[in-house]
């Protein structure tokens, strides 16, 4: 544990920077006058104590962090950042630890999965607080996937390494980094400022309009309604949700290199947008022409309306819906759920396999069976023109596998504690995959209020674990990590 | 004309050899001093030994008289600088650099003058690949050739039993397809020319070369034997450097395969390739080949570095089954060997590409040469300058020329006036199949056919224009 301590203050820092989060809902509070100003004024103060603490107490141990002091740190902010931000859940709206704990970080890895009924109920600046969340969430997870993941090499996220935007020097990480991570934040913060004014013109009033920009482009899928986006019932604002998803679902190291070089032409370096765009389009036909050729929706419009909005939510993981899609002939919403576990790409804030590694699993597939049809033939596996090295192929095989044996024992698990087949499953693959809703009893028209304690801690680690990809979270579990 | 030659490698020797024949005083530089004293018993030229980019050994070569520089040694670098020396040191009239690496051929402008001062640059592996591309675009031919930049075709095909003009005579083709315009440019039987005449029958197993325009080769080609199915799969042997190349420039079109010996060079090509199935293995191993299910496979190309190995592997896919097959062979006297025996087409990659230099090499205006039938034969197309009073063929028709027996004109690809003034710059083609009444014009392109190398030279005085008509 002799590596622990540099690890301290730079998690106090953070905890520092968290309480300012708190300044939104507190100004939300002051304006609404909904009385819950005290306790996040009391969350923040809390906040910054403990942080400042940390900070003092640990910070002549600060110094470079190395390989495994990283991948700690990047478990404990996830992990610490869900407790604090429980803080106001649990005081204010009088939740549960467990419900608080599960509500925050589902907020946190951009989930969108919610145990509360009566969300128009709430007091505006919890629902601003969970929404900021999710959008902080959001921008870890992408400064994580595009440049600290591809360093670290988890699951074969090598392989983009050299997609990572910003000036290309291997030797000095942290300068790097935070030259990545800046550049990223800005395309962020652009696109969720531009998704804000799209929906305050296409008539939300700013608060909702705040609330759904904060959680679509983190696609977290958090709604101030209890009927989601349904609620607006409005096609412009459904087209707006729709085409900030699918921006939100593309790597961000590509906007980030649209925004830099001002044009278009470098899309086509993004290996995984044309597979992307593809997917989503022939799903989105294909699940429109199901539900009107099942007679759920009177004319193909009106079916490519519901088909399209429900599908992009769930494939890029964003979670919002315009109807309870769990009650559509069962394949329809299987369907969605299959997509949401590998569409959205590797560079956003979407969860699950991502769309690089399918197409690596998919490929490998291929070339073993050229290699069964022509034993002497040399079939290198090729992304973009560039050959993979055999050893990211094999870190994507054992992500896969760690993710699909995941699955299968969280689902093993929720059914031994007595839910039944398609929940347990449903609520495993979203949890895993960080889309939000599942389907039956956790559908997108109940919530997971339904879960007893014990099945609300196994989605919230399993959420943990999704967000992190997996092998970050499991190599802490392994001996090795420790050993010096 | 005196000719530096830089590079005594297999371009070197075969373009010193074929421009010895003609008369020209050749220098030969080269650092390896065996492979020179190779080319200096066989042929009558001089030789040094040195770096062929160094000014003093450039200087012993005799740069400062020469009225052409050959930079054709291995290395692209040294070849520009050459050129480049032979341009400011001793102002060479004439640079030929061979240039491989296709980075270099993409950005020309650093062959301007200011630069390396490459007049023209050449790459005879691309040169070679072309020509087997066409081969199995036109499995039929035994020799594709293009002149007037692909407009007008010469084609050398086996006469079978079958096609409709075997045994009638050539004047048959015009009553038979009146609409089609191609003229027989010479009928090889047994070895030896036959000048072809109106009444000349064609036999089977004779070897005919037609020109015609390019776009109705193939129904000229019918007439002459039954037409094969379209190629549609395809197996390289060896990924070198053509091999590799060929690989590339078709994958798109046929079911490539490819086998090369060299893992380490089976991964790159793999890695570099798109829709070529790589194979690592040996271009002989039969049961790789079996495996490989060689017995579909309409073309089998040995594409290796090594003759013996080419021959056998060829052989044995022919024997396995392979529809045709097309072997590399680099000596002339296996060539001579293979030929029309078991093997369908034997290329020899020194005379497929040297056409390319000796163009630069002649006399008079010449734009393409190919050689034909191992360099025995020839086919020119040269551009008539002058008028009726300067030049010798300038305002003749094509029956008053004076050409060598064993001559003949094929076509004409004259150039009109463009039809709009928008496409100024495009000028239109017009390819005119060379009747007798034919009256050349300034400025045509003149396709002329010649069965023996040793006409050249008063052919291409012909097409000279006379200085003292001025």
């Amino acid at each position: 544990m002799a590596w622990l301590p540099p690890i301290l203050p730079v998690l106090g820092l953070i905890a520092m920077a968290m309480s300012l989060s708190h300044l939104l809902p507190i100004a939300t509070a002051l304006a609404l006058n909904d009385g819950t100003a005290y306790i996040f004024t009391a969350s923040m103060t809390l906040n910054a104590l403990i942080g400042f603490l940390l900070w003092l107490l640990t910070r002549r141990y600060r110094r470079e962090l190395h390989l495994r002091e990283g991948i700690l740190f990047i478990v404990l902010v996830w992990a610490g950042g869900a407790l604090f931000a429980s803080l106001p859940l649990l005081f204010g709206i009088g939740l549960s630890f467990t419900d608080a704990v599960f509500e925050a970080m589902s907020a946190l890895t951009a989930t969108g999965a919610t145990l509360l009924d009566g969300l128009d109920n709430l007091p505006a600046s919890i629902n601003v607080w969970r929404a900021e969340l999710q959008w902080l969430g959001g921008m870890g997870v992408i400064v994580l996937v595009v440049a600290v993941l591809p360093m670290i090499g988890v699951g074969g996220r090598q392989i983009s390494k050299a997609e990572i935007p910003g000036p290309m020097k291997d030797d000095q990480l942290t300068p790097r980094m935070t030259q990545t991570a800046k550049g990223l934040w800005i395309v962020y913060f652009a696109l969720t400022g531009a998704c804000f004014v799209a929906y305050w013109a296409a008539g939300m009033n700013w608060l909702d309009a705040l609330i759904h920009s904060f959680t679509t482009l983190s696609l977290g899928g958090f709604s101030s309604h209890d009927a989601s986006i349904g609620y607006f019932d409005s096609l412009t604002i459904e087209v707006v949700a729709i085409v900030f998803m699918t921006l939100a679902g593309i790597n961000f190291a590509t906007h980030f290199r649209i925004w830099q070089t001002r044009g278009l032409r470098v899309a086509r370096f993004d290996s995984e947008l044309p597979y992307y765009l593809l997917v989503l389009a022939l799903s989105v036909l294909g699940v429109s022409a199901f539900l009107w050729a099942k007679g759920i929706y009177p004319d193909f419009a009106t079916s490519l309306r519901y088909g399209a909005f429900n599908t992009v939510s769930v494939a890029t993981n964003t979670g919002y819906a315009t109807t309870d899609y769990a009650k559509w002939p069962v394949f329809a919403p299987l369907w969605l759920m299959f997509l949401g576990t590998f569409v959205a790409c590797s560079g956003s804030a979407g969860g699950g396999i991502k769309m690089i590694r399918a197409m690596i699993l998919s490929r490998q597939m291929y070339r073993e069976l050229t290699q069964l049809a022509h034993p002497k033939a040399i079939s290198p596996l090729k992304i973009n023109d560039r050959v993979v090295p055999n050893q990211v192929v094999f870190a994507v095989l054992a992500f896969f596998f760690a993710w699909l044996s995941t699955l299968v024992g969280v689902t093993l698990l929720l059914t031994f504690t007595g839910l039944d087949v398609l929940t347990a499953f449903s609520a495993a693959v979203a949890s895993l995959n960080n889309i939000g809703p599942g389907l039956h009893e956790v559908g997108p028209s109940t919530n997971f209020s339904v879960l007893s304690d014990f099945q609300t801690w196994i989605c919230s680690v399993t959420m943990l674990l999704g967000r992190l990809e997996l092998l970050t979270v499991l190599v802490i579990l392994t001996p090795s990590f420790w050993r010096k | 004309m005196r000719i530096v030659i830089l590079g005594a490698g297999q371009v070197g020797s075969s373009v010193a050899e074929s421009l010895v024949s003609e008369a020209n005083d050749i220098t030969v530089v080269d650092v390896n001093t065996e492979r020179l004293k190779a080319l200096q018993d066989r042929f009558d030229l001089r030789t040094v030994v040195g770096n062929a980019a160094h000014p003093a050994i450039l200087e012993q070569a005799g740069a400062r008289d020469a009225d052409m520089i050959l930079a054709v040694t291995q290395s692209d670098e040294t070849n520009m600088v050459a050129c480049k020396l032979g341009a400011s040191m001793f102002n060479v009239p004439t640079k030929i650099a061979r240039i491989r690496s296709g980075d270099y051929l993409s950005h020309p402008e650093i062959f301007s003058p200011q630069n390396f001062a490459v007049d023209s640059a050449i790459c005879p592996e691309q040169v070679l690949t072309d020509y087997i591309a066409k081969l199995l675009e036109f499995p039929e031919a035994l020799q594709v050739l293009e002149f007037a930049g692909g407009k007008v075709s010469l084609v050398a095909v086996k006469a079978f039993h079958g096609g409709p003009l075997v045994g009638h005579a050539i004047s048959h083709l015009r009553t038979h397809m009146p609409q089609v315009d191609a003229r027989v440019a010479a009928v090889f039987r047994q070895e030896s020319a036959i000048l072809p005449e109106g009444s000349t029958v064609i036999e089977a197993g004779d070897e005919v070369f037609f020109i015609a325009d390019t776009r109705i080769i193939r129904t000229v080609m019918r007439e002459l034997r039954r037409m094969d199915k379209p190629v549609k799969r395809v197996m390289l042997g060896g990924g070198g450097n053509i091999g590799r190349r060929l690989a590339k420039q078709i994958e798109h079109r046929y079911e490539v395969k490819l086998i090369e010996y060299n893992k380490a060079t089976a991964q790159r090509l793999a890695a570099e390739l798109d829709k070529t199935l790589v194979l690592a293995g040996d271009v002989s191993d039969e049961q790789l080949l079996e495996e490989e299910s060689i017995a579909d496979v309409d073309v089998y190309c040995a594409l290796t570095n090594d003759d013996e190995n080419n021959i056998m592997s060829s052989l044995l896919a022919k024997r396995m089954g392979a529809r045709k097959v097309i072997a590399l062979i680099n000596r002339s006297s296996y060539v001579n060997l293979v030929q029309s025996g078991q093997i369908d087409i034997a290329i020899s990659p020194a005379q497929a590409t040297i056409g390319t230099l000796l163009a630069r090499v002649r006399r008079g205006d010449c734009v393409a040469v190919h050689s034909l039938r191992r360099g025995v034969a020839e086919a020119l197309e040269l551009v008539a300058h002058g008028d009726a009073k300067s030049s010798k063929v300038v305002g003749r028709r094509i029956e008053e020329l004076d050409l060598p027996k064993g001559a003949t004109v094929g076509a004409i690809v004259r150039r009109e006036a463009p039809a709009n003034a928008d496409t100024a710059s495009a000028y239109d083609y017009k390819v005119i199949m060379a009747h007798h009444d034919v009256v050349i014009e300034p400025e045509d392109h003149v396709i002329v056919f010649v069965v023996n190398k040793r006409m050249v030279p008063k052919v291409e005085k012909l097409f000279q224009v006379n200085v003292s008509f001025l």
